[in-house]
């Protein structure tokens, strides 16, 4: 299977997800208003922004680093639960994304040739939905939260299981990541009717049912942007072959 | 929205800023990341205790910092949790070589910040214990919810493990006489009005004119039930009783009575309100052995009060009356 995910394609993915968080950070607060605590769009808005600040920083340096910086960015920026769970996810990610590197970088600017960061060798699908589900992993570790407790976990462990398979079915990877974001939408609708068991809403009791998880619904537009955004950002070599060095 | 603040982006910096420039002869007020630390920090041999939380519930925790109570607190947004990286940078300022205790509320938020912040200092050669406070009997089902929340018992907690680490009594010792606080202590509150964030702008819930919400978190996460306007007398009676049926506190029992403002309430209200304590306690054969009335743990503006009861022994009156010395709390000293 050809490489399909590189740094480019993970840093437009970053920016998309920053414009999506600032378009929504109303819409993200209302909903937390209503079983939460009203933080979650202002609180996600200044972690992603601050994420954004520090893209060039990082840009020139490896997907895993990229990864990882992130994570440690949202950690300390952005509090409550969702800095620690999101946290997680990037950082969680960004160990697998390593794992799964052949040589010590993956789609850095120290490609054996050379070359731009654009010429650097990327992820596969199946290495991709990998690290995916690493990262939910440690989400729900962190968490200690099970689908249908009504958090991001509903959106994001359906998000991972569809990749996974549309990467095993060998699905193109932009038909596999449209899958997976199309399953956490429908994971964020289902948790309106359930009854929360996790985080601030669990204290409501049966009130929290009729109303959408905020955490799900920044999961679901995490896995939209990603669908968007992911394999689209190659440029001229988005098609070529896997890198020889890889 | 009518509030005295200048940008709603601002509040917790320029606070801090303020709170610096009152108390800048006791505390030391760290930027980036942001930590109050008591000014002689760190006291060499001293077990320190660090805790935190979102803003928004002051005097908690910064104004408690100082001798007799916490080391540093850790602010961090407006009912938000504060970072890891804010509670490391504090514990390593603070710490003394004894070790460093976090007092920890049972939010969701709060809980995973911490620990990840512990799995830093641990790695960073500090020994850190940390206990959860969730005497909140407001949330009955902790099997099926994150449990129940902390409230009225973290400042109990925090004075009177202050005073125990004053002492020189070591690190668990401290951490376990935290744990007996939080097992020997019982609240909840009621709100009147809902808070107004100062990013959201608008009231977090909607409470009608005639309505009051009991159960209320800290936080203006709505309660667990909403019924009509009641005398104070009823207050007491709806809030005391499960509090006292959860210990449950019995006949002959000497206790602290906090109660407590959730920051738009008159004094004279919580003095009304603290009386009809007295009296329904009173009536069942329990002395109030000592008591604070006032608002310590504030949820913004919000109108309402929490009853707080702790079960005393000798141990535990006497650490709650050795002398404390903060912004906040302050006797003996």
């Amino acid at each position: 299977m050809s490489e399909t995910v590189f740094y480019e394609g993970v840093t437009a993915w970053l920016r998309a997800f920053a414009a999506t968080i600032a378009e929504h950070r109303q819409y993200l607060t209302e909903l937390d208003a209503a079983i939460g605590d009203a933080d979650h769009g202002v609180n996600m808005d200044r972690g992603m922004q601050a994420v954004l600040a520090r893209l060039d920083a990082l840009a020139g340096g490896t997907t895993v680093a990229l990864l990882k910086g992130v994570g440690m960015t949202l950690v300390s920026t952005v509090g409550g639960a969702a800095g620690p769970l999101y946290g997680t996810l990037f950082l969680q990610m960004g160990k697998a994304a390593g794992d799964e590197s052949p040589s010590p970088e993956v789609g850095g600017a120290s490609s054996p040739t050379g070359d731009t960061p654009g010429a650097a060798p990327g992820l596969t699908l199946q290495q991709w939905a990998r690290v995916m589900d690493a990262g939910v992993a440690g989400v729900q570790a962190r968490g200690k939260a099970e689908v249908g407790d009504k958090t991001m976990v509903d959106a994001l462990v359906p998000a991972a299981a569809t990749l996974r398979a549309a990467a095993a079915a060998g699905l193109a990877a932009s038909e596999a990541l449209a899958q997976a974001a199309d399953a956490a939408e429908r994971g964020m609708e289902a948790t309106i009717p359930l009854v929360a068991r996790k985080g601030r809403a669990s204290y409501l009791g049966e009130r929290s049912a009729g109303h959408q998880d905020p955490g799900a619904t920044s999961a679901s537009l995490l896995m939209r942007t990603a669908a968007e955004t992911l394999v689209a950002s190659r440029g001229p070599t988005a098609e070529t072959p896997p890198h020889p060095g890889a | 929205m009518k509030k005295l603040i200048n940008r709603p982006e601002d509040v917790v910096r320029e606070a801090l800023e303020g709170f610096s420039a009152a108390h800048h002869d006791r505390v030391m007020v760290h930027t980036d990341p942001a930590f109050i630390a008591r000014g002689d920090a760190p006291v060499a041999g001293k077990v320190a205790l660090v805790s935190g939380g979102g803003s928004g519930h002051e005097p908690m925790h910064g104004g408690f910092v100082g001798p007799g109570m916490l080391d540093a607190a850790c602010p961090g947004e407006v009912f938000t949790s504060p970072t890891p990286d804010q509670m490391l940078a504090a514990t390593q300022a603070v710490d003394g070589g004894a070790g460093v205790l976090h007092i920890v509320k049972n939010y969701t938020g709060d809980v995973m910040n911490f620990e990840m912040a512990a799995e830093l200092a641990r790695d960073a050669g500090i020994a850190v214990e940390q206990v959860v406070i969730d005497d909140d009997v407001a949330v009955q089902d902790s099997l099926y919810t994150a449990g129940r929340r902390g409230v009225g018992a973290t400042v109990l907690a925090e004075k009177i493990c202050g005073a125990a680490a004053e002492q020189g009594r070591p690190l668990g010792a401290v951490a376990e006489l935290c744990r007996r606080v939080n097992a020997e202590g019982r609240s909840m509150g009621l709100a009147l009005t809902s808070c107004t964030t100062p990013m959201a702008g608008k009231p977090t819930f909607e409470l009608g004119p005639g309505e009051i919400e009991l159960g209320i978190g800290i936080h203006g996460e709505p309660g667990r039930e909403r019924r009509a306007v009641v005398t104070a007398g009823e207050a007491v009676d709806i809030l005391a009783t499960p509090v006292l049926d959860d210990l449950p506190f019995k006949t002959g029992d000497a206790v602290l009575a906090f109660v407590n403002g959730m920051g738009g309430t008159p004094l004279m209200e919580l003095y009304i309100v603290f009386n009809e304590l007295h009296r329904l306690l009173d009536a069942k054969g329990i002395t109030i052995a000592r008591n604070l009335v006032g608002s310590y743990i504030t949820s913004l503006d919000m109108a309402g009060c929490s009853i707080t009861l702790l079960r005393l022994d000798e141990e535990l009156t006497a650490l709650w009356d050795a002398p404390v010395n903060t912004p906040g709390l302050r006797w003996g000293a």
